[in-house]
C-alpha cells in the first residue's frame, strides 16, 4: 500500500458547511489529523460537535443539498477521495472504508434477510458467486460470534435483538477486509453490558485483522480503552488532540478538562457530579470568538473577540485556546510524573479528585 | 397466515350484509316507485303489480326474500330489462368495466410509481416540481372536467380518437376512457411514491446501502423500493376494486356499456333487483381486494408477518 509519511488516512483542513435556511452550519469546520495503519482514533464531542460529518465527509456519504463539502483533503492510500470520481469512490466504500452506524436497530434493511444484506457486500467488491457468499455471510456471522449463525443467516433484522444486529452491522462491514473501519457511537443505542461486548469485539477483530478504527463516541469510558490517539471536536472545530493516555492525564483544553471531570468516578468522587454548563453552541450562527467562551471556566476577555490559536504544547499535543500553555502546564503540575507515564489511562486519579 | 384469513373472510359476510340492507334501506325510503311515471296508474293494475311483486306485503317480509335470495347469489331478474336476470346483465358489463379498470390501473400504477421515484430522488429539482405540479392537477380537475376537455382536443379538433362508443379491446375507443379514469389516481399513487420515497430514503439502513458502496442506482431499487411503495400497496387495493367494478361518470360520460352505467340507469329506474345485485357485487370485490392488500402487505414488510 502506498502511504504518505506512513499515514494510511490523512485529513486535511475539511470543512463541511451545511446551506439552511437559518444560514450556513459550519458542521466540520477545519478538521485535520492523520491514522497510521492499524492504529485507533477516537473522535469525542457532544452531539453536533460535526464527529459524525466528518467520518461521513471521508467517504462522501454528505446529502447534497444541504450539505458541502467545501474544501479540503481526504488522502486515503496516497489518493484525495474528494477529487475522486463517484464511481472510484464507490469502490472504496465498503470495499476499502466500511463503516458502523449508530443505531443497529434502524441501519440495517427491515424488508431484506441478513443473508443478502451480507452477501451484497462480497458480490459488489469481491465478485463471489451467490454459493460463495453465502458461505462467507455465515462465516462472518460466526466470526462476530452469533450463536447458530448457520440458520439465522435466512434470518430478518426484526428477529434479532440490538447487540446482535450491531454484530450483524460489524460481520457486514468487515466482510470485504476493509483497511479503514468507521464506528460512529457503535455502542451509544445499546444496554451497557452489551455495549462492553461490541466494544471488546471490536477490538479482538481490529487485532486480528490489523484494521485501523475510527471510532466516533461522545462517551469519554468507551474511548479510554480503546484508542492510540484521540480528538475532541467542538462545535465543528478540534479542540484538542493528543496521544489518549496523555490527553487523559494531562488535558490541554478547559473544555477536555470540563468533560473529564464530568464523568463519574465511582472510587473518590463524592457530592454532586461536575457539569459543564450551559448549552452546546447553534453552529449556525457562531459569535466571532472561541466557541466554547460563553461556557467555560477560564475564558477572559479576549475569548469572546478573537478565534484562538492551535496551539502545540507538547509533542503531538496540540490545544485550541488562547491559554492552551497554561492549562497545560496546570495539568501537568497537578499529576505526578509517575501517573503520567501509567499504562492503563482509566485507572488515573480524576482532576478533581479529593477536592469535592 | 391462514387463519388470518379465515377470520377476515368471516368479517366479510356481515360488512356484506349491511352494506345491502342500507341500500335496500334507501330504495325503499326515497318516494315512488318502479312503476310509478308521469301518468298515473289504474287502481287495479297498481294493485296487480303491488300483489305479483310481493310489494303488499309486510316490509320484514319482503326484506327476508331478498335478503335469502342474495345469500343463495341469486339476484333475481331485473324490472326494467325483462327477462333478464341481473347476473346476466353483471356478467355481459363487468369485462367491459373491468377492460377499462385494468388498464386504467396499470397506467396508474406505471407512471405513478416511475414518476414519483424519480421526483423522489431528485427532490426540490424543476423535475420534481413540475411533476408535482401535474400531479396537483390531476387530483384536483375532476374526470367529468378532464373528459371533455380531452374530447374537446383528441377528437373534436385533433379528430384522432372517437368521442365516445365502445370497440372492445384493443382499439383507439379504449384511449380516452383509459387516461381519463387513471388521471386521479396516477396523480395520487406519483405523490405517494414521492412521499414513501423520499422518508425512506432519508432512513438510517439507506446510509448504510451507500456505506457498502452500491451505485445509487442499485439503492433505490434494491434498498428503498420496497419501503417507499408500502403506502402504495395500501392505497392500490381499494383503488383497483373502484377500477375494476366500473367507475359511473366515467363510463356515463364516453358511453360505455359497462357496470357503471347500468348502476346509474338502474337507479333511475327504480330497478331494486339490479341495484341490489350491482352493489353486493362492487361490495365482495372491494373486501376482496382489501383483503388481498393485507395479504401483500404481510408478504412485503417481514415485521408485520405474524
Amino acid at each position: 500500500m502506498i502511504t504518505r509519511n506512513g499515514n494510511l488516512l490523512e485529513v486535511r483542513d475539511l470543512r463541511t458547511y451545511f446551506h439552511t435556511e437559518d444560514g450556513t452550519v459550519k458542521a466540520v469546520d477545519g478538521v485535520t489529523f492523520n491514522l497510521r495503519p492499524g492504529e485507533t482514533l477516537g473522535i469525542v464531542g457532544e452531539s453536533g460537535s460535526g464527529k459524525s460529518v466528518t467520518n461521513l465527509s471521508i467517504v462522501r456519504l454528505i446529502q447534497s443539498p444541504p450539505g458541502q463539502i467545501v474544501s479540503g483533503e481526504v488522502v486515503f492510500d496516497g489518493r484525495d477521495i474528494l477529487r475522486l470520481p463517484e464511481a472510484e469512490v464507490r469502490r472504496i466504500r465498503g470495499r476499502r472504508i466500511a463503516m458502523i452506524f449508530q443505531d443497529p436497530m434502524t441501519s440495517l434493511n427491515p424488508f431484506m434477510k441478513i443473508s443478502r444484506q451480507l452477501m451484497e457486500m462480497t458480490r459488489l467488491h469481491l465478485g463471489y458467486s451467490k454459493a460463495q457468499a453465502y458461505a462467507h455471510a455465515v462465516k462472518m456471522l460466526e466470526t462476530v460470534g452469533i450463536p447458530d449463525a448457520p440458520r439465522r443467516v435466512d434470518g430478518f433484522p426484526h428477529e434479532f435483538s440490538g447487540g446482535m444486529r450491531q454484530r450483524v452491522m460489524i460481520a457486514m462491514a468487515l466482510s470485504c477486509q476493509p483497511e479503514l473501519l468507521i464506528a460512529d457511537e457503535p455502542s451509544s443505542a445499546l444496554d451497557v453490558t452489551i455495549q462492553a461486548q461490541i466494544l471488546e469485539l471490536i477490538k479482538t477483530l481490529k487485532q486480528e485483522t490489523g484494521t485501523s478504527v475510527i471510532l466516533v463516541t461522545h462517551d469519554l469510558g468507551v474511548v479510554a480503552g480503546m484508542t492510540d490517539d484521540l480528538i475532541v471536536m467542538y462545535a465543528g472545530k478540534i479542540f484538542e488532540q493528543a496521544p489518549t493516555r496523555e490527553l487523559f492525564a494531562v488535558p490541554g483544553n478547559p473544555y477536555t478538562k470540563g468533560l473529564l471531570r464530568s464523568v463519574p468516578d465511582p472510587t473518590s468522587a463524592r457530592g454532586p457530579l461536575y457539569q459543564i454548563s450551559g448549552l452546546p453552541p447553534d453552529v449556525a450562527h457562531l459569535p466571532p470568538g472561541c466557541p466554547f467562551a460563553p461556557r467555560c471556566d477560564r475564558a477572559e476577555e479576549i475569548c469572546s473577540k478573537e478565534f484562538p490559536p492551535l496551539v502545540e504544547v507538547n509533542q503531538d499535543h496540540h490545544s485550541l485556546c488562547h491559554f492552551a500553555k497554561e492549562v497545560y502546564a496546570q495539568s501537568v503540575a497537578r499529576s505526578s510524573p509517575s501517573i503520567g507515564m501509567r499504562d492503563k489511562p482509566e485507572l488515573i486519579p480524576h482532576p478533581s479528585a479529593g477536592k469535592k | 397466515m391462514l387463519r388470518f384469513i379465515i377470520r377476515r373472510l368471516i368479517i366479510t359476510i356481515p360488512t356484506i350484509l349491511v352494506v345491502i340492507t342500507i341500500t335496500w334501506g334507501l330504495i325503499r325510503l326515497a318516494p315512488g316507485n318502479f312503476y310509478t311515471s308521469e301518468k298515473a296508474l289504474p287502481a287495479a293494475i297498481e294493485r296487480n303489480i303491488r300483489d305479483k311483486y310481493g310489494l303488499d306485503r309486510p316490509w320484514y317480509e319482503q326484506y327476508l326474500k331478498t335478503m335469502g335470495q342474495i345469500l343463495r347469489f341469486d339476484f333475481g331478474t331485473s324490472l326494467k330489462y325483462e327477462g333478464q336476470s341481473v347476473n346476466e346483465i353483471i356478467a355481459r358489463s363487468l369485462p367491459v368495466s373491468a377492460t377499462v379498470g385494468i388498464l386504467a390501473y396499470l397506467l396508474a400504477l406505471i407512471v405513478g410509481i416511475t414518476v414519483g421515484s424519480i421526483a423522489a430522488i431528485k427532490q426540490n429539482s424543476k423535475w420534481d416540481y413540475a411533476s408535482m405540479t401535474l400531479a396537483m392537477l390531476g387530483i384536483s380537475i375532476p374526470n367529468f372536467v378532464l373528459g371533455p376537455i380531452l374530447v374537446l382536443f383528441f377528437s373534436m379538433t385533433l379528430y384522432w380518437l372517437p368521442p365516445s362508443r365502445w370497440d372492445g379491446f384493443p382499439s383507439k375507443s379504449v384511449i380516452l376512457p383509459v387516461i381519463t379514469l387513471s388521471a386521479l389516481y396516477m396523480a395520487y399513487i406519483a405523490r405517494l411514491t414521492r412521499a414513501g420515497m423520499l422518508e425512506v430514503l432519508r432512513s438510517d439502513y439507506i446510509r448504510t446501502a451507500r456505506s457498502k458502496g452500491l451505485s445509487e442506482t442499485q439503492v433505490v431499487i434494491r434498498h428503498a423500493l420496497r419501503g417507499g411503495l408500502l403506502p402504495v400497496v395500501s392505497y392500490t387495493g381499494p383503488a383497483l376494486a373502484f377500477l375494476l367494478t366500473g367507475t359511473v361518470v366515467v363510463e356515463r360520460l364516453f358511453v360505455l356499456p359497462g357496470l357503471g352505467n347500468y348502476f346509474i340507469q338502474a337507479s333511475l329506474n327504480r330497478d331494486e333487483p339490479l341495484i341490489l345485485g350491482i352493489v353486493a357485487f362492487i361490495s365482495i370485490t372491494l373486501l376482496t381486494m382489501n383483503l388481498l392488500v393485507d395479504i401483500a402487505y404481510g408478504y412485503l414488510d417481514p415485521r408485520i408477518r405474524h
